[in-house]
């Protein structure tokens, strides 16, 4: 082997491990702003107006801002979803998310944490990723469990709840949000993070971003391409009942002993 | 047929909504009442490259067409934005038409990126207080000098000319000639040299945000480079840009009737009088269901001159009708939203009354209502000329 070609080797091997693999993950919900309504087996109503998840939308800025940081980055969007998904994963793209994996099937119709878990697992490996990046919950689910069943499925360390995020070589730093603070936690790659609103506002697509988006790659698999047969669910919801109203707060006037009333009553729930 | 929204036009649609979002209806208020320029806004549009939608890709745009355009207004419109946040980037489209058709090489490769991008205004002078819908009546003159122009004359409705670099103004470079009343016009893009032109604001009804002017011009300076396409041909030039014009107003129309109606229902919805919703009420409830049932109307015949413009058709008639539906419809959605709000519509802290003032316009200009029906008699049922 002549000198130049060990040089060339060693070059590739260089600029291939500086590559560095992201997949976000995204869900098209319905929207928020919207009223929400149930369909008779229990399951959310997805056929008005749907967005993507504005938790993922954190995600796919902290990928964007990983990515930009990085000396070679691409991010990759996974998602399972009806065909309509499709919406949000142009939205991520025209963001500036690489490509696309697009995960959908009859058979997932209603499919709980568990399911979905494993169905995203599969796709997420095929892709030997350097880091997984979540919301912290969906928007509509809101049940917080999938992520962290995707990191058990990969066996990969998770670090939950990261405000802000710093990839070095093959360690992932995050500052994990707490209610007074921060904790600082890392952990070496390949992992899985998920994020929250604080890694910084998602940017608004741009007209050439949007134009972009329409030739980057969607690829569209179903359960058979994964490999992947729907087990029995381990969740199942058996009731919806409406949220408690929130009952009337007790008004104190101020006839000279307010103040022994209002510490009466907040030694009675025990706040003092 | 096919009437599904393309793909493009839903992510833009979704994007200039979410863009919008950021612009409350207090800012606009603000705007309104203050008249300053929408400068946050556009620079949040201008930074995003959507003043660049209908400039050709290879001069830094994104080529798209009239449908796309109008997608884009209207959802302006429609976030409650209204005309103020709907004009500046308008302006960016389609009054450059011309420039964009039959500018030299060397004229659109200087400005037209730097307008992509929003670093360069461009006020439009076309309109004399003398001539009115007979533009052939336009009375500023353009005289030959060595290696140029010298243009001295009066214009009216002059938007943007506050702060625009530039001016794309049509002026006579021939006496007017009844056997060819059109020809003889031509058309600059030139710097707007304030040493040479005085501008004076006018009071407006509404839209007090977006400047609109009278220019005085005397004895501005234009070189050769500076005249659109050729001398004596000003006039066809600006056609080209009429069309796309009336079609993206139709879609500004129907897009603040959108916005009124919203506010309209919702407060139809919640507002309780004699223990029950006003909108229960059929005197309520009907001119907002009838106001939607128009505006869906006028927007599809938008839709369809778009469609026709954008695929080298021609569409004079449709786009004529769509403006005239249009207008309409919005200003009917309008005044039905003011009346359901009663009292609170004559507020300007329901926004509604912004958007009424605003909308009216579009019953007079790019071009009056009657001028349009004068059109259709003529072009489509071939009656004879009244005027």
């Amino acid at each position: 082997m002549t000198p130049s070609a060990i040089i060339k080797l060693r070059f590739i091997a260089f600029t291939e491990k500086a590559r560095l693999k992201i997949v976000v993950t995204v869900k098209q919900i319905p929207d928020p702003n919207a009223t929400l309504k149930l369909t008779s087996d229990n399951r959310l109503a997805r056929d008005g107006e749907v967005v993507l998840d504005p938790g993922d939308e954190y995600g796919v800025e902290a990928a964007l801002r990983i990515k930009e940081a990085a000396d070679e980055a691409e991010v990759v969007l996974v998602s399972m979803g009806p065909a309509k998904a499709a919406d949000a994963i142009r939205k991520g793209l025209s963001m500036g998310a690489d490509r696309a994996i697009h995960i959908s099937d009859d058979g997932l119709a209603g499919a709980d944490a568990l399911t979905t878990a494993q169905v995203l697992t599969a796709a997420i490996k095929g892709e030997s990723p350097d880091l997984v990046v979540c919301g912290c919950e969906s928007t509509d689910g809101s049940t917080g469990m999938v992520p962290p069943m995707i990191a058990e499925l990969l066996g990969f360390p998770q670090l939950t709840f990261a405000k802000q995020v710093e990839v070095s070589g093959s360690k992932v730093t995050i500052q994990r949000q707490t209610d007074v603070g921060y904790d600082v936690v890392e952990a070496d790659t390949p992992a899985l993070i998920t994020v929250t609103a604080g890694v910084g506002e998602p940017r608004y697509a741009s007209l050439k971003g949007i134009m972009a988006a329409r030739s980057k790659e969607v690829k569209k698999v179903g359960l058979g391409d994964l490999g992947v047969t729907r087990g029995k669910p381990a969740e199942e919801v058996l009731e919806v009942v409406e949220a408690e109203k929130r009952q009337a707060g007790e008004v104190i006037e101020d006839d000279g002993n307010a103040v022994e009333k209002i510490v009466a009553l907040l030694a009675k729930v025990k706040a003092v | 047929m096919d009437f599904a929204p393309s793909d493009l036009a839903e992510s833009l649609r979704e994007e200039v909504r979410a863009l919008c979002r950021g612009f409350p209806p207090e800012y606009w208020r603000e705007h309104d009442h203050a008249g300053g320029y929408p400068w946050e806004f556009l620079k949040a549009f201008a930074e995003r490259g959507w003043l660049g939608l209908v400039i050709p890709e290879r001069y830094g745009g994104s080529g798209l067409g009239v449908t796309e355009a109008g997608v884009m207004l209207e959802a302006i419109c429609e976030s409650g934005a209204g005309l103020s946040g709907a004009s500046p980037i308008h302006f960016y489209l389609f009054p450059l038409t011309p420039v964009i058709h039959h500018g030299s090489e060397e004229m659109k490769a200087a400005w037209l990126p730097a307008l992509a991008r929003g670093e360069l205004m461009s006020a439009f002078g076309i309109t004399e207080p003398d001539a009115g819908s007979d533009t052939s009546r336009i009375s500023t003159r353009a005289k030959r000098r060595e290696g140029g122009w010298t243009i001295s004359g009066q214009k009216v409705w002059t938007t943007n000319a506050e702060n625009a670099q530039k001016i794309l103004l049509l002026a006579r470079d021939q006496p007017r000639d009844d056997a060819q009343p059109y020809a003889g016009l031509t058309l600059f893009f030139t710097d707007l040299d304030r040493s040479r032109v005085t501008v004076r604001r006018i009071e407006k009804l509404g839209r007090e945000a977006v400047d609109s002017n009278e220019v005085f011009i005397n004895g501005l300076e234009a070189a050769d480079a500076d005249v659109v396409g050729e001398v004596g041909k000003g006039f066809a030039y600006l056609l080209d840009g009429l069309n796309p014009e009336r079609i993206v107003i139709a879609f500004e129309a129907v897009g603040i009737g959108r916005a009124a109606l919203r506010i309209a229902a919702a407060y139809a919805r919640e507002r309780v009088v004699f223990d029950r919703p006003i909108g229960r009420n059929q005197a309520i409830a009907h001119p907002l269901a009838a106001a939607w049932a128009k505006l869906e109307a006028a927007e599809l015949l938008a839709f369809k001159a778009a469609w026709l413009f954008d695929h080298g058709r021609p569409c004079g008639r449709e786009a004529n009708a769509a403006k005239l539906l249009a207008a309409d419809a919005g200003f009917e959605a309008a005044d039905a939203a003011l009346q359901t709000l009663g009292g609170f519509g004559y507020a300007k802290e329901y926004h509604l009354e912004r958007l009424w003032r605003e909308v009216r316009l579009y019953k007079i200009a790019p071009v009056s209502q009657q001028m349009v029906l004068n059109y259709l008699a003529q072009h489509v049922l071939e009656l004879p000329k009244s005027y």
